[in-house]
């Protein structure tokens, strides 16, 4: 048995079955799932999730599933990495990279959806779709895979060729629109009313949502059972960065960790920053913008989770920042250069934020930060194409070497 | 499906889509056609024939709600000119909740 009791309007407060729906009949509010959580509390404990699967599912009793067995491709339980040498350089001294880079289709999009094709799959659905940005039709491909079901994704037509490969190499049916996210998201969100389909972010976007939640506990499991001082989130629709705030606040509420205090931080591209925009104009009211930036994943004019974002931010004592795409590279190469992780456009957001908060004195030198990384680079190498170079080229030969080694700058790093 | 009975004879045809949380208020239709010069007084036609429409759609200011987005041949109406937006006969008016993504 699961802990699931219904949904519930966020806006209003209608209940509603569990089923594959996502909007409030009476007002437009969104849909979310509601859990019993006196039984959660008395029943789980932290030695109990530590003997759990190195995966999300040792988290199974706080997602919104009941007893089916999961579509599991060992998503999740990525590493926490202690950011020494980028920590020196920003004058941080408990500095750490959430890596999910490393998720089986390379993003957290991971997360979210194994949670929702398990519970499509309990729904009856035999096909699963979406509308992304990339990432998320990678990870709903994948997992159709691994479900054996039909699979249907969404994309903007100019999306990179790294991320349309992610996705084709999965086999799912491959739509490319001509137009932004927010266009394919508009389209999609009428295909979901049309066809039977279960749209991932879309119908089962209450039981989508939750699966990010997963990135709030396994950093506080990995901090030794604590929530960090701050934390730097890229955002686009507000889904993750509200539910990794929701997800500190849940382990804090059924004293896995003590009160949960921790500063929510949301990272913008300059050319998409609606949210931060609202923010630095104390407002809660999010104006879409076109989007415009080298940060694809980023690219939702549109924020569907922008005004609960605004309300997290001012709740937590947060603060937003956005980063142009000059800072975005410089960010990307930052990281992989100081701890050797090679993140996409949106890890590269979240590192020039950090960069900034830290110069700012937002962040204490001495306070936990966490700053998430949730996608591949090699999704989008274009963005850091000049990189592709070789040092010095020569014959297989111990003279060539010896001779390239006595030219002065030969053999200096590719990029010192 | 989705014309009402008469509404050849009006003056220009708009035609609405209906999501599904407000098709309980319009019977069930997906589609329904109206004739209104700008979208505010496409959702005042509405609520006259649907009552209860336009009470799903607007706040209890006028404003449109928060997680409702309305679009005109799908441009979002925050970048034309809101419930001012003009209609002409054959344009398309989408009424569509907020959603997920990205990232």
């Amino acid at each position: 048995m699961g802990y699931t009791q219904g949904l519930v309007c966020r806006e209003c407060g209608a209940k509603y079955d569990l089923a594959p729906l996502h909007v409030c009949e009476a007002c437009f509010g969104p849909l979310e799932v509601t859990y019993d959580y006196a039984a959660i509390r008395a029943s789980i404990s932290r030695e109990e999730i530590e003997r759990g699967p190195k995966s999300v599912w040792r988290y199974r009793k706080l997602l919104p599933v009941e007893d089916e067995p999961v579509v599991d491709l060992q998503t999740g339980f990525t590493p926490l990495l202690k950011a020494e040498n980028l920590g020196r350089l920003l004058g941080l001294r408990n500095l750490y990279i959430k890596n999910d880079t490393v998720n089986p289709s390379f993003s957290f999009k991971d997360r979210p959806v194994t949670v929702a094709a398990t519970r499509a799959r309990a729904f009856g659905f035999d096909t699963i779709a979406c509308a992304s940005t990339g990432n998320l039709a990678a990870a709903v491909a994948a997992h159709a895979a691994k479900a054996a079901m039909k699979c249907v994704v969404f994309i903007p037509a100019d999306l990179e060729p790294s991320k349309i490969v992610n996705i084709a190499v999965y086999g799912p049916t491959l739509v490319g629109i001509r137009g932004s996210y927010d266009d394919v998201n508009r389209l999609c969100a009428e295909i979901a009313d049309r066809y039977g389909w279960a749209f991932v972010n879309i119908n089962l976007r209450p039981y989508y949502a939750e699966g990010s939640k997963t990135l709030a506990y396994e950093v506080a499991e990995q901090l030794g059972w604590r929530a960090p001082d701050s934390v730097i989130v890229p955002t686009a629709s507000g889904a993750l960065f509200t539910r990794i705030a929701r997800g500190f606040q849940e382990l804090s509420d059924l004293g896995l960790i003590s009160t949960a205090h921790t500063h929510m931080g949301l990272a913008q591209a300059a050319g998409c920053s609606p949210i931060v925009a609202a923010h630095e104009a104390s407002s809660l009211t999010v104006r879409p913008v076109k989007p415009s930036t080298i940060a694809k994943s980023l690219a939702i004019g549109n924020p569907a989770d922008g005004y609960y974002c605004l309300k997290t931010i001012r709740e937590t004592n947060g603060f937003a920042g956005s980063v142009s795409d000059e800072e975005i590279v410089a960010g990307m190469k930052l990281l992989a250069r100081t701890e050797g992780v090679f993140a996409e456009t949106a890890g590269g957001v979240a590192i020039g934020v950090l960069k900034k908060a830290a110069e700012s004195g937002q962040l204490d030198p001495d306070e936990t930060v966490v700053v998430y990384v949730t996608g591949n680079g090699l999704k989008t190498p274009e963005a850091v194409a000049d990189t592709s170079r070789i040092s010095v080229t020569i014959g297989s030969t111990m003279d060539a070497f010896e001779a390239a080694l006595r030219t002065q700058s030969a053999l200096e790093p590719v990029h010192a | 499906m989705g014309e009402g009975a008469g509404e050849g004879e009006l003056p220009m045809s708009i035609k609405v889509r209906v999501p599904t949380p407000l098709r309980q208020v319009t019977g069930g239709l997906a589609d329904v056609e109206a004739a209104a010069p700008s979208v505010a007084e496409c959702l005042q036609e509405l609520e006259s024939r649907f009552p209860g429409f336009q009470e799903r759609v607007l706040d209890e200011t006028g404003e449109v709600r928060r997680f409702v987005n309305l679009f005109v041949n799908g441009e979002d109406i925050r970048f034309l000119d809101g419930l001012d937006t003009p209609l002409k006969s054959g344009d398309e008016l989408s009424i569509v909740p907020a959603m997920a993504g990205g990232a």
